[in-house]
């Protein structure tokens, strides 16, 4: 994927503690990996943003061991189910966790990382263009992946580098976990272009993310609408971050006034700020917004990245052409996925989409050809920037909670559990944060008399999220 | 309410957690307390004393008892 020889002695990584990993070194710990395994395998990488993580992640994809990236905290019950359902052959994870998975053998271990062996040998076929796996909903443990070709990734990584004008001297930092798709899509740009990434567990409310910021010299970093309420939060337009160039901003709608916010500010100072829009099923990237149209257009997520095309559909699909009129968005490129995976089964199949994607976001564009999100037609939220299935989340609570009757709701980026009877018992709420990972803030009980439902027994959301106040 | 049983009831509140889990309470000590919580900690504290952290006192708040220290600074003894 990457051309790691032509940046031999540039910098990769720089960690926590401020070691350095060349590519040159990159490269060799890669091949040191790869040489104790079977290639055409299946590997779950569970992802923290350290470099065993990203060394087994750029190893697997270069040596044609496919990948699917979880996040290296995921809930253990969760874990296991997706284990069971697509039976990898390999797990490679951080050491100290390695003990968790007493039945598999560690192969080696590198890096603070470890390789451990199942009892899984190749269960299922992988198609030949298959490379990298990714949840649609990690937090859920949902089994649904996404399917991304070699090509897909290429495709969106040249995109990403050609806008951003991403070169080697670039140092980003990461504010986002890996195994997400705009966190990895931060590191795959990056490292296409020889630069070094800085890699950070701390969160940006913790001194020390900040002082390797600053040590390091970080050029940029990334963040979901969460990520710029608390930037603001922390006063962040007040800071003096000389070695700061741009910000980027996706995983969800960012409010008008923080847009405007962000941008002025970056105008001011001389720094770019890059509003962008997404799903995992388009490898990360579909649209941005450049830096110098960013304050005149604030509110949209701008035009489709370099090779991709947009288009708006009407409710018969027919494509739109009046500016200003709501459509259901649509995106042609490269990038987009093969198609989805359930289960095993499912990993032997090919491009199902055709380079196509009907996003489920509801989008109008004006008269310049700039595009404005203004809805969403599935049934999912962006939690601080990660989707949530509402009907998998109803789903979790159903299994462990048989005689509690509750359905989910919400708006944007909070949801609204609804409880029928008394109210939500303390262990429904522990039971919802413990599982998902999200902080309880994230989630609203509301307690109902009765879930109003039609006559088929289907619940009438619109009637219910009129219960919400 | 005195100044500790409000600060005791900003963490309390902004964090959902009992009264009895703060001592010694640290920064991702718990789940409550991630990134987002620290935030609502804040806006929590903001309000209970009519302050203004500063950007650095924001970032370096990483215990319960760090809090108290740091408070200080605002003239808010406890």
């Amino acid at each position: 994927m990457w051309s790691f020889e032509s940046f031999y002695g540039n910098t990769a990584i720089v960690d926590e503690s401020g070691g350095i990993t060349t590519y040159a070194e990159l490269k060799s710990a890669g091949e040191a990996l790869i040489s104790h395994m079977t290639l055409r395998t299946l590997a779950f990488n569970l992802c923290s943003n350290e470099k065993g993580s990203l060394l087994g992640y750029t190893a697997f994809i270069d040596a044609g061991i496919v990948p699917l990236l979880l996040d290296a905290e995921l809930d253990r019950g969760l874990l296991c189910a997706l284990i069971e359902a697509y039976k990898p052959d390999y797990l490679w994870l951080p050491q100290n966790i390695a003990q968790e998975f007493p039945l598999f053998a560690e192969v080696m271990a590198i890096w603070g990382y470890a390789l451990l062996k199942t009892s899984y040998d190749k269960a299922f076929p992988l198609h030949d263009e298959l490379a990298l796996l990714l949840t649609t909903s990690g937090s859920t443990g949902s089994p649904k992946l996404v399917r991304q070709s070699y090509a897909n990734i290429r495709a969106n990584i040249v995109s990403i580098a050609e806008y951003l004008r991403l070169n080697a001297t670039e140092r980003p930092i990461t504010t986002l976990p890996m195994s997400y798709t705009y966190g990895l899509s931060i590191i795959n740009s990056h490292l296409w272009v020889g630069a070094s990434v800085i890699l950070t567990r701390k969160t940006l409310m913790h001194k020390d993310f900040w002082r390797q910021f600053e040590n390091y010299g970080a050029t940029s970093f990334g963040g979901v609408p969460y990520t710029y309420e608390m930037l603001d939060k922390l006063r962040f337009l007040r800071m003096d971050l000389p070695s700061l160039r741009t910000m980027t901003q996706a995983g969800g709608k960012l409010s008008p006034e923080l847009h405007k916010k962000f941008a002025e500010y970056a105008k001011a100072n001389g720094k770019n700020f890059v509003v962008m829009y997404g799903q995992t099923e388009a490898t990360a990237r579909m649209s941005y917004l450049p830096s110098e149209r960013s304050l005149e257009k604030y509110g949209s997520m701008g035009v489709a990245i370099p090779g991709g095309e947009f288009s708006l559909i009407d409710v018969e699909g027919n494509e739109i052409h009046t500016p200003e009129t709501v459509g259901e968005l649509v995106y042609k490129g490269a990038n987009v996925m093969l198609g989805y995976a359930e289960t095993g089964p499912d990993l032997i199949k090919g491009d199902e989409q055709r380079g196509v994607l009907v996003t489920g976001d509801m989008a109008k564009r004006d008269a310049d050809g700039f595009y404005y999100i203004v809805g969403r037609k599935k049934r999912f939220l962006k939690l601080f920037g990660s989707r949530v299935n509402l009907d998998e989340t109803e789903g979790l609570l159903k299994a462990a909670f048989p005689e509690l009757e509750c359905v989910c709701g919400g708006v944007d980026d909070r949801m609204t559990v609804f409880v029928a009877g008394g109210g939500a018992p303390d262990d429904v709420i522990s039971y919802l944060t413990e599982k998902t990972g999200f902080n309880r803030t994230g989630f609203k009980f509301v307690a109902v008399e009765r879930i109003p439902r039609n006559e088929a027994g289907k619940t009438l959301y619109s009637e219910l999220n009129e219960l919400d106040h | 309410m005195n100044h500790s049983e409000k600060y005791e009831a900003a963490f309390v509140s902004a964090l959902g957690i009992s009264k009895d889990d703060l001592p010694g309470l640290q920064y991702q000590g718990v789940a409550a307390w991630d990134s987002i919580g620290h935030m609502q900690l804040i806006f929590a504290l903001e309000e209970a004393f009519g302050i203004m952290l500063d950007t650095s006192d924001i970032i370096d708040l990483s215990s319960f008892e760090k809090g108290k220290e740091l408070l200080r600074k605002y003239d808010v003894e406890l």
